[in-house]
């Protein structure tokens, strides 16, 4: 039997997903605007018997989260933007080892310290490795409290499936909100999948397992990177995930992610009964990036509306590849777009 | 005829890329024969931490989870908590645990994260060639102190007593210095690993075995030299000993007697 519909905060629901995702162990740091995921987790794992800590930082946190998921564990840490900068060096040993690990963002505005108000600027911290090395993770953009907590439930099976970090990239607004959301019915833990690779009750007979980013010899190395970027390019066949609507018939087709996404939801809505023909294309997958499909859409007019200077608008450049036209509409440190906003920018570029 | 010594079932029978003298290989095998008396080879993993030791997993015929330069004591408290039925060993130099991890260790220890830190220290960086290390002495050179260790004018700060530091925190019950400069101190560094990992089966909290090593090549030193300079300018700065026991388990050894 489905859930009922509750009222929930962004990040509590976040972590009730996580919860009922199988999520073993969760490590934090304090940090706001995600303060109630962690306090919800306190709670929540510690009545499950399972592992809580308040680390001593973000470093020790993702670490933790590293130590836990390379025992084959369902592992998790959330933090804010200055906090995710310094997860990096952990992912990035996360995806060297190849360790499946869940990681929340509510993202804050930047650079440096910034503000406690919703942003986007850190896509291309996201979405380009963020650490030091050749390497992607797969990045999940909710727009709602709902898609928030079916995307973090789910965030845990993609990172187990590809044995990788799986970030949802949420922001202030999401984390803060409250909406109605039917929570998804708790994972059974005989569904998860194997790991024959974790470390700990080695069987006699099984050779040791090292989980580990070293790699001393340059030429097994770069076939151990080639091998991890095959994995890369399987993902971008069959886990890309986006929302279009109306983008066959648009004059402009409005390209945005998240809380942004949202308002050119109402945007877009303003401007059809305006008579205007415009369309939202909004990435659900961050990375594996919707790209073939904005290949096929080359040629459209686009508008990319963010909360940030200008980040994801360079891919939408790059995968139109030149046949279209891209402006951009952008707030940040801490600034939400209306949607009256966008409708003057999208009647500013139709010229209507 | 029974065997009665031999190679530790847990070390694999390799030659080890480190240099003649240094003090890794001996407490390789300390370990290991630990390992195997306590019959934890299936149920051992170890958390290697950035330094000449990242080769461990290589040698180490058990599981290993390897972690980022200081973050091995992070690595291990989660590892540790999913695995609380394993002996978790957090293998650490003292740049590793004195530097650059100063906070993971301090705030594992003082958590009472139930795994065993064996902290190596040989008083300078290997791997990176002989920089200070926050348990040089003062006076020792190093690339990064090629007049000697000055706390005072070059404002290199003084060696970091970490035994000493660690008995004030709560969570630490078992904290114990030996050296593998000659047989005797060798013999009772054993006694230490099995006696804190002992401890950690029965989940008594934070232990800590300091092991004081050498490093010919960085001391520029031929080997025996080296275990002189550890008899004579080391040990006397970093006293030999169990310097915190509140050991359950040694609680009722003492009630015995």
């Amino acid at each position: 039997m489905a859930d009922e519909k509750r009222l929930m905060k962004g990040n509590e629901a976040m972590g009730e997903a996580a919860v009922r995702a199988g999520c073993d162990a969760y490590f934090g740091y304090p940090i706001t605007p995600q303060n109630e995921l962690t306090a919800y987790m306190a709670k929540h794992m510690l009545d499950h018997k399972r592992v809580f800590i308040q680390a001593e930082s973000e470093v020790s946190a993702i670490n933790m989260v590293y130590g836990a998921a390379a025992t084959g564990a369902r592992s998790m840490t959330s933090s804010s933007s200055p906090g995710i900068s310094l997860k990096q060096e952990g992912i990035s040993y996360a995806c060297g080892a190849d360790v499946p690990i869940v990681v929340i963002n509510v993202a804050r505005s930047g650079p440096g310290l910034g503000g406690i108000s919703p942003a986007q600027g850190d896509y291309f911290q996201s979405t380009r490795g963020g650490g030091h090395g050749d390497y992607f993770h797969i990045v999940l953009a909710p727009k709602s409290v709902q898609e928030a907590a079916d995307l973090t439930f789910e965030a845990f099976d993609l990172a187990d499936e590809w044995r990788m970090p799986a970030m949802v990239l949420a922001d202030g607004m999401i984390g803060q909100m409250m909406e109605g959301v039917v929570l998804p019915q708790p994972k059974d833990p005989a569904t998860r999948v194997a790991k024959p690779w974790a470390s700990g009750n080695r069987p006699a007979g099984r050779p040791v397992n090292h989980v580990d980013s070293t790699h001393l010899v340059p030429e097994e190395f770069e076939q151990a990177n080639i091998a991890r970027y095959k994995r890369y390019d399987e993902m971008k066949k069959t886990l890309v995930r986006y929302e279009e609507q109306h983008v066959e018939d648009a004059d402009l087709i409005l390209a945005a992610y998240g809380t942004s996404a949202r308002v050119c939801l109402g945007a877009m809505q303003m401007a059809r009964k305006l008579g205007l023909k415009v369309g939202l294309f909004r990435p659900i997958t961050l990375w594996p990036f919707p790209e073939k499909r904005l290949g096929e859409l080359a040629g459209k007019r686009f508008l990319t509306v963010e909360m940030s200077m200008g980040q994801m608008v360079e891919d939408v450049r790059l995968h139109t590849r030149g046949k279209s036209e891209v402006s951009f509409y952008g707030r940040c440190g801490g600034m939400i777009p209306t949607e009256e906003d966008v409708l003057a920018e999208i009647r500013r570029i139709l010229k209507k | 005829m029974e065997l009665i010594y031999g190679h530790p079932k847990s070390l694999k029978p390799i030659q080890t890329k480190y240099c003649p003298g240094c003090g890794h290989g001996v407490i390789h095998r300390l370990i290991t024969e630990v390992i195997d008396e306590l019959g934890m080879q299936q149920k051992s993993v170890i958390l290697n931490p950035v330094g000449c030791s990242i080769w461990a997993s290589i040698y180490f015929d058990f599981d290993s989870v390897q972690v980022p330069h200081g973050r091995t004591p992070a690595g291990a408290t989660g590892v540790k908590r999913m695995l609380p039925d394993h002996l978790v060993i957090c293998y650490q130099g003292d740049g590793d645990l004195a530097a650059i991890g100063t906070a993971e260790a301090v705030h594992a220890a003082n958590r009472g994260e139930k795994f065993t830190t064996i902290f190596v220290n040989n008083a300078i960086y290997g791997m990176t060639g002989g920089q200070m290390a926050p348990t040089t002495l003062v006076g020792q050179k190093a690339t990064t102190a090629p007049y000697g260790r000055d706390p005072v004018e070059a404002g290199m700060g003084y060696p970091i007593r970490v035994l000493e530091m660690f008995a004030t925190l709560e969570g630490t019950r078992y904290l114990a210095r030996g050296a593998v400069n000659n047989a005797a101190n060798t013999r009772k560094t054993k006694q230490y690993i099995k006696k804190a990992f002992e401890a950690q089966l029965r989940g008594e909290g934070s232990t800590m075995v300091e092991i004081l090593s050498q490093c010919p090549t960085n001391w520029a030193m031929d080997p025996v030299e080296s275990v002189e300079w550890v008899e004579s300018d080391m040990i006397p700065f970093y006293k030999l000993g169990e310097i915190k026991d509140e050991l359950q388990g040694s609680a009722v050894k003492e009630a015995a007697k």
